[in-house]
């Protein structure tokens, strides 16, 4: 039992993606706030964008970086975290619940088994 | 001569430090074949001697402090009150470097806060950086934030922006396969432009226009911006001669979405091209994709307002190929000098300035419609600048006001071989413009 | 009632804004009257309304301008051993030249034949820096080294679409490189390729090769590179990606290192940007202007940017704005004269021997302070360096927690510019100290001193460093705040 919650995935990135009723959550790890600092600023893609599974689907900002955010699924953006216009740093101070970013109803479920599982990311990070 | 402080004894001594006998030693990573070559340079000269050295060739250039200047076409000959020169000169400011360092930069800083601001103020808009190269590459980049912004590419262009600001535009596009449309300028009793808003269709990144425009024309841009937004693109505009802004409506009001401005005319010297300062600004809602430095305020731990370089993660040093643009320095002593200018003129003074050329432009142009062979073409209302069909070729007139030890007109209009640009600014006396009015009258065919 | 007044150290008076300053009717600069009609014919749908710019007196403008400098640190009152910026002495002959009427009070537009001694001081200035680096011609438009990287890329491009070949997208960049490298790259519409250093601080020959073929652009390089490094196998390199049918584009930034030392030309470099305001001393100006010439070689003079100056057989020099083949113009006009005046200056007092002077004082000072510095300080590569060096602060931060940044904070309360910090990014807590040869040895013996001091205090005082600088207007400023709720204007 690690860190990082058992009931969702994580990729090589960084990301965590949690199925959820019709659609999947995508944020950012713990390990990955911790790592780019206080957060200042995310941009995030519009409603109704593609985003490709493997590809940059916006930008996390802090003070000294600016990382890409990389999509774990492909699929259609349904909904976008607006608080984050405001508090960006709920992605510091809670990165699994109210520092989720979007929320995408995937094009291919059976992409979601070739992520990592808590288990497995924990091991890459040494966490 | 050389600027070197280390005696013989140091360098004897650091040598040893470092454990070689002779500096040349230190180079033997050079290729032996291409080390210490020799530069053919002409001779050194001493700090005196370059001085004259310098001083005539120097002296070889007319200088508009000698002789009256009518030229325009995108640098204008304002007076520059001399606290300006002063304030720019301060060792603490031109030695100083980019303020990476807050805490030992508060002056750079908070001077910067104050240029953006003002800068604001001036162009009508919500958020301003801290200068970039010039108004060409202002209008440069700000059409490459617009597509950025709409993930559009298609650039709409008035033919009556500066050319060599469409050139530029040009060149920052030239690796992409951009569709850059211009619209076509005709000279007949008067200037005609090709409708933008005819141009614009549902690829279109942005509209650039410049107000007033080459030729001097305040446009009417009532309903562009409603136009350009309909179509799901942004308006830019840019502002060649920005003393104008103390009489004409700024970008703001017009609705651009992305304003520019040389800062050349205020308060910044002629410098045969430079170095400038350009003027950029936006909507907040694009704050994040404007390019280059930008101050903001803050605070210590000890609640002590102060100012940093904030938004840095979009510039080059960190986002690096993701970078808004490639953009390193600005050009912050000559933001500085703005600044002063701004502060020195206040309102009231800016708006004398606008008057005032505006006033002396109109008296020249009043003249000059007069002359058989002239007429001026730019329709009213202008702002300080005019364009003026001539009787004999542009290189001509020109060439005939030098001999007159008068300066006049651009050779920016190839395609309009007998007109004349020309500026006026309250430098410009009303004997030295009946003297232009005067030589032009001498002139025909 | 809470005063509005507090009593403090001099120097540390807070500055209000022009906007606090600004009091309605103060009398602004006085311009004399009009000499002819009015004129009122601006209609009503252009007219400004409202202007609000602060009214202010102009001594009280001087004196705030005046507080604003006081709080800068400059070259003319601290030591600035920035790695990569090298801040040289700026000679006050520079600004004296570029004061004179014939230099700063001189209309880009007017005719060839009223300029001649501007176009000679340009023409003369393309021809010495083609000297030095070994080129055949330059470009002087670009209005700083960023602009000169573009022009110089745009070139590249230019080149290889002129012979015919579009295949070629991919630019080679080394993982040191200057951020704006990549960011140049990418404007160009290229893909960047991270290319690996070595143990030693070179290019990685085996990543170069594995990199290299049909596709690719060209390398940009820097070298010596920002390590401070002369590459081992520069000839190499660059015989390397010419043999892939790519260039060489040189970045200029550490030419203060090898002036009459070698020639980027002869090493293989295709082109090189210079930073006129680096290696030729023109001043930084808190952040600008400066000037980034671009000289190259024979085979990429056609795609030089409009206009060059040229000089005809008639000894009249011209501005050729019609070059076929050229890239187009990167700003309006022809360049930042009035740095590029100041160049030509600097370069005419030094002649050949000076230069040279310059980069083997340069090269030693830096040495010497390497040397110093290494007793306390991890060097990143146990290598000559020359003009500057890396310096790496994980011994401070593994051993008490103290970081780069807290050092380059304390530096600031004994009145010295940090160095160059978390540059270049392959560094861990880099360090990069570039003394220029404009310091006396008593300068670098006192740095060294201070450097030895804050080693000191990190192992028996950290908290003192942690929480630097304490002599300053402000402490550490809230940047966090600052990018999440910016406040860009008053």
């Amino acid at each position: 039992m690690g860190v990082n919650p058992a009931d969702r995935r994580y990729t090589t990135e960084h990301e965590w993606i949690k199925p959820e009723a019709e659609h999947y959550v995508v944020g950012i790890t713990a390990f990955a706030q911790d790592q780019l600092g206080d957060i200042v600023y995310v941009e995030l893609p519009k409603v109704g964008d593609q985003i490709e599974a493997g590809k940059a689907f916006g930008v996390i900002e802090s003070v000294k970086t600016a990382s890409d955010l990389y999509a774990p699924i492909s699929g259609e953006v349904i909904e976008v975290n607006a608080d984050l216009v405001e508090q960006p740093q709920n992605v510091n101070d809670d990165p699994y619940e109210r520092g989720w970013m979007v929320k995408v109803r995937a094009a291919d479920v059976s992409e979601i088994e070739q992520l990592l599982t808590a288990d497995q990311y924990s091991e890459q990070t040494g966490e | 001569m050389n600027f070197t402080q280390l005696t013989p004894d140091d360098r004897q001594a650091m040598l040893g430090t470092v454990g070689v006998e002779r500096v040349e030693q230190l180079f033997a990573d050079v290729p032996a074949e291409s080390r210490f070559p020799k530069l053919e340079l002409p001779p050194a000269l001493t700090e005196f001697e370059v001085g004259r050295y310098m001083a005539q060739l120097a002296a070889e250039n007319a200088s508009v402090k000698d002789w009256p200047c009518f030229i325009g076409g995108g640098a204008y000959n304002h007076y520059s009150p001399s606290a300006v020169g002063h304030i720019m000169g301060q060792p603490q400011f031109y030695t100083a470097y980019t303020p990476y360092q807050p805490e030992v930069s508060q002056g750079t800083l908070q001077a910067s806060f104050e240029f953006q601001s003002l800068v604001c103020e001036l162009l009508g808009m919500d958020v301003s950086n801290d200068s970039v190269y010039d108004g060409a590459s202002a209008v440069g980049e700000a059409v490459l934030m617009a597509q950025r912004i709409t993930r559009r590419e298609r650039v709409v262009l008035a033919g009556s922006v500066h050319p060599q600001w469409r050139e530029v535009v040009h060149s920052y596009l030239a690796a992409r396969d951009v569709e850059v449309v211009t619209s076509s300028v005709s000279m007949g009793d008067t200037i005609e432009e090709e409708r933008l808003v005819d141009l614009l269709d549902d690829t279109t990144a942005c509209v650039v226009v410049q107000q007033p425009d080459v030729f001097g024309h305040v446009r009417d841009l009532n309903g562009l911006a409603d136009a350009v937004h309909a179509r799901g693109a942004l308006l830019i505009i840019g502002v060649a001669d920005p003393t104008s802004l103390g009489l004409v409506k700024p970008p703001g009001e017009w609705g651009a979405d992305i304003a520019t401005a040389e800062g050349q005319p205020l308060g910044l010297p002629l410098q045969f091209g430079g170095p400038w300062a350009g003027l950029m600004a936006c909507k907040s809602e694009y704050l994040r994709q404007l390019p280059g430095r930008i101050s903001g305020q803050t605070t210590d731990a000890d609640g002590r307002r102060g100012f940093v370089l904030t938004l840095q993660a979009r510039e080059q040093h960190i986002r690096r190929e993701k970078a808004t643009s490639n953009i390193c320095t600005s050009q912050t002593l000559l933001a500085i000098g703005v600044t002063a200018y701004l502060s020195l003129l206040g309102p009231t003074g800016l708006r004398e300035v606008a008057r005032q050329s505006h006033a002396k432009a109109v008296y020249a142009a009043n003249a000059i419609d007069a002359l058989p062979g002239y007429r001026a073409l730019t329709p009213r209302p202008f702002y300080n600048e005019f364009l003026v069909q001539t009787p004999l070729t542009t290189a001509d007139v020109r060439h005939r006001l030098v001999e007159r030890h008068i300066l006049a007109g651009v050779p920016l209009f190839p395609e309009f071989d007998r007109t004349l640009l020309l500026a006026f600014t309250e430098q410009n006396t009303r004997a030295d413009i009946d003297r232009l009015v005067s030589a032009l009258s001498e002139m025909s065919v | 009632m809470t005063s509005t007044v507090t009593s403090v150290a001099a120097g540390v008076q807070p500055e209000p804004l022009l906007s606090e300053l600004s009091r309605p009717g103060a009398p602004g600069h006085q311009l004399p009257p009009l000499d002819v009609p009015q004129v009122e014919d601006l209609g009503g749908q252009v007219l400004r309304r409202e202007l609000n710019l602060p009214e202010i007196g102009e001594l009280d403008i001087v004196r705030h301008f005046t507080h604003l400098a006081q709080r800068n640190f400059s070259i003319d009152s601290v030591f600035y051993p920035l790695g990569s910026c090298t801040m040289k002495y700026n000679p006050r002959i520079n600004e004296d030249i570029a004061r004179l009427p014939g230099i700063a009070h001189v209309h880009p537009l007017q005719p060839d034949e009223t300029v001649q001694g501007a176009l000679r001081i340009m023409f003369e200035l393309q021809n010495v820096l083609a000297e030095i680096t070994g080129f055949s011609a330059a470009t002087l438009q670009p209005a700083a080294g960023a602009q000169g990287e573009l022009a110089g890329m745009l070139m590249l491009r230019a080149y290889h679409l002129d012979r015919g070949d579009t295949r070629r997208n991919r630019v080679l960049v080394p993982d040191s490189a200057h951020g704006t490298n990549p960011a140049t790259a990418a404007m160009c519409g290229f893909l960047t390729v991270p290319i690996r250093s070595d143990g030693e601080g070179n290019v990685d020959l085996a990543h170069l090769r594995a990199e290299l073929d049909d596709t690719v652009v060209g390398l940009m390089l820097t070298n010596p590179s920002t390590l401070g490094l002369f590459d081992h196998n520069i000839v190499e390199v660059t015989r390397l990606v010419h043999e892939a049918g790519g260039l060489v584009y040189g970045d200029g930034a550490n030419l203060n290192a090898i002036l009459g030392i070698c020639k980027p030309a002869d090493l293989g470099f295709d082109c090189l940007h210079i930073n006129v305001h680096k290696t030729f001393s023109t001043p930084h100006g808190s952040g600008g202007p400066g000037a980034g010439p671009v000289a190259v070689n024979a085979n990429l003079e056609p795609f030089l940017p409009t206009p060059v100056v040229v000089r005809d057989d008639n000894g009249e020099f011209a501005l050729e704005y019609h070059r076929p083949k050229s890239i187009g113009r990167l700003k309006a006009f022809h360049g930042h004269f009035a740095i590029l005046a100041r160049g030509l200056t600097y370069i005419r007092m030094h002649g050949a021997d000076g230069l040279r002077a310059v980069s083997e004082t340069a090269v030693l000072n830096a040495n010497y302070l390497r040397v110093l510095l290494s007793d306390f300080f991890d060097l990143a590569y146990e290598r000559t360096c020359m003009h500057e060096f890396v310096l790496s602060g994980r011994r401070q931060k593994r051993d008490s927690g103290v970081r780069t940044l807290d050092i380059a904070k304390r530096l600031l309360d004994f009145g010295i510019h940090p160095p160059t910090i978390y540059f270049p990014l392959i560094v861990e807590e880099a360090i990069m100290v570039e003394p220029t040869e404009t310091e006396s040895r008593a300068t670098l013996d006192r740095f060294a001193e201070v450097m030895r001091e804050i080693a000191r205090e990190c192992s028996e005082t950290p908290k003192v460093v942690k929480s630097a600088p304490h002599h300053q207007p402000v402490g550490r400023l809230d940047e966090v705040t600052a990018a999440r709720k910016p406040i860009l204007h008053w």
